[in-house]
């Protein structure tokens, strides 16, 4: 019934839906941000737990739509064991991907993301996509202050 | 009773013979915004191809023409309203333009630190906001009556919110995210043995529901022309005579003044009082044309419709598990705002688009209200007396449907 939807709504996002990973409150994280997007509501906690510059641990907890939650949670898998620098130019490409800048974005580089790529067709999504990264974001440039996407 | 004409209705609206995603059209964001019917829309084009020119002092045949048609509209709205006196319509932006009109003037002129503003717990962004700004002005104080979890006003704490220091009730007539319809006319009656004027927000009772203010005997009555049927950019200000003339001008500028110099300038009589600059023409003619349109419907028929459809959409609803209906107020207008079991209404609003189908998923301009039913947005179909029950079907086989998916 929902054909014209698989591109957005793949079996991975409704299991990550589903299923969140790393969502956990981390009592020991070295950088804790928190992400909104006063548009629909989406609420979510960022913790990083680091080692010099590298990424050791990510977890979150939350709330938001399927889109948000799949996204925040294939984040935090990823981003594990990457440096600042890494994360940072993982950012950079997935936002390119999921706001249709780059179309010669080469999927391969952004891995397991590439199921969100579908975002790009549906605008009213993009931040849904987008905040987990913009608070990933905040969290390595060590801002305090809560993310919005407004 | 006839039978409403529902299906000869739906071919007055062009739009509802769109395909979206390659599926019939549902429209069922009303709340937010109604469809055009044909009426509507040609006498705009109709304005711009024959009679089009700037309104009021030009001799010239069209500027006569235009300055006829728009005041023609005047005499539409109030009949609409069954307002006593031409005088009494403003021509505005819209409801929040009304609202904010009337902060901006009778507020200021009123209303200073330490009096007392009511609202309720219902109330649209549009109806807080702008007394907030004035509260924050002047140091008077909002106080806020509140709602009972069916989303209906509890009336002993309204009523006990009212006192001496109380110099404005600003009340919506039928809430945007709930349907809620409040006893306006009690409200009223209370208000003025205290003489305290009373504000009623009609921006979503207005296409619902027949409305006379010299019934309800309001102090103001606002309401937007697009959630009329009418265009977007033009909204009607109703205030008594006796207020609006001694209320200050809102905006200064042309066709408010009677004379201007240097020195001093006066202001022109009401209602161009409140008018300065070259208002929406083509609008406030088009706003006329759905008026028109309605009259000939009845808005008696549109309400007795409207509640059969409601009553329908409510029941099937009822039967779909993990589904709740948020606003269950025993006064209800066409509108059913609901959340899904772990699934986000942005969801919900996307995979129903899929299908065809316009709902609007969010807060409704209405923060408030989702803290106090502690979600964070909710998903909204509202109704039109241009839907069926056949398309509330295939609402609830898309909501049905993609619970499946969501497994």
């Amino acid at each position: 019934m929902f054909e014209d939807l698989r591109d957005l709504y793949q079996e991975v996002i409704f299991d990550h839906n589903r299923n969140p990973r790393n969502f956990r409150v981390m009592d020991d994280a070295d950088r804790k941000v928190e992400g909104f997007n006063p548009l629909c509501g989406d609420r979510l906690t960022l913790y990083l737990k680091m080692d010099g510059d590298k990424i050791i641990d990510a977890s979150f907890q939350g709330s938001g739509c399927a889109i948000s939650t799949a996204s925040v949670s294939l984040m935090t898998e990823i981003i594990k064991d990457k440096t600042e620098a890494e994360a940072e130019a993982l950012f950079k490409t997935f936002h390119d991907m999921t706001t249709g800048k780059d179309e010669n974005i080469q999927l391969e580089a952004v891995g397991k993301l590439a199921v969100l790529a579908g975002v790009r067709e549906y605008p009213a999504r993009v931040k849904c996509a987008t905040l987990a990264w913009h608070t990933l974001d905040a969290a390595l440039k060590n801002q305090q202050q809560a993310v919005s996407t407004e | 009773m006839t039978t409403f004409p529902v299906e000869r209705i739906r071919a007055d609206f062009p739009i509802l013979a769109e395909k979206i995603r390659n599926k019939p059209l549902v429209y069922l964001d009303n709340a937010a915004s109604c469809q055009k019917p044909n009426a509507v829309i040609d006498s705009i084009s109709e304005f711009y191809r024959h009679d089009y020119a700037n309104i009021h002092r030009g001799v010239h045949t069209l500027s006569v023409r235009a300055t006829d048609k728009y005041e023609a509209a005047r005499d539409k709205v109030r009949g609409f309203i069954n307002a006593a006196n031409t005088k009494e319509i403003i021509f505005v932006r819209g409801a929040t333009e009304a609202i904010n009109l009337v902060a901006q003037t009778f507020g200021k002129a009123n209303i200073k630190a330490g009096d007392e503003i009511v609202i309720t717990a219902m109330e649209h962004h549009s109806n807080i906001v702008p007394w907030q700004m004035l509260c924050e002005e002047t140091g008077a104080v909002l106080k806020v009556a509140p709602m009972n979890v069916q989303g209906e006003l509890i009336y002993p704490k309204f009523e006990a919110l009212l006192n001496t220091k109380t110099k404005l009730v600003a009340v919506v007539h039928m809430s945007n995210a709930l349907g809620s319809i409040n006893p306006v006319k009690q409200i009223i009656d209370t208000a003025h043995t205290k003489n305290i004027p009373v504000l009623l927000d009609g921006a979503q009772a207005i296409p619902h529901m027949p409305v006379d203010v010299q019934e309800l005997d309001c102090d103001f009555y606002v309401f937007s022309g697009h959630k009329l049927y009418g265009p977007s950019g033009v909204g009607v200000m109703y205030g008594k005579q006796a207020l609006l003339e001694a209320m200050p001008p809102y905006q200064g500028g042309g066709d408010m003044i009677r004379t201007v110099s240097f020195e001093k300038s006066t202001y022109a009589g009401l209602p161009h009082k409140f008018e300065a600059g070259t208002p929406a023409i083509a609008e406030v003619i088009g706003l006329g044309a759905a008026i028109d349109y309605l009259n000939e419907i009845g808005m008696a028929a549109i309400a007795e419709y409207e509640a059969k459809l409601l009553a329908y959409a409510t029941d099937q609803a009822k039967q779909i598990k993990g589904l709740k209906i948020i606003g269950e107020a025993h006064e209800k207008g066409a509108i059913l705002s609901f959340t899904l079991d772990h699934i986000h209404p942005h969801d919900i609003g996307t995979m129903l688009d899929s299908l065809g189908i316009a709902i609007r998923a969010g807060h409704h301009c209405a923060m408030p209200v989702m803290e106090f039913y502690g979600v964070p947005a909710t998903a909204r179909a509202s109704f039109a007396m241009y839907n069926t029950k056949e398309e509330i079907d295939v609402l609830m086989q898309g909501i049905t449907s993609l619970i499946e998916v969501f497994g």
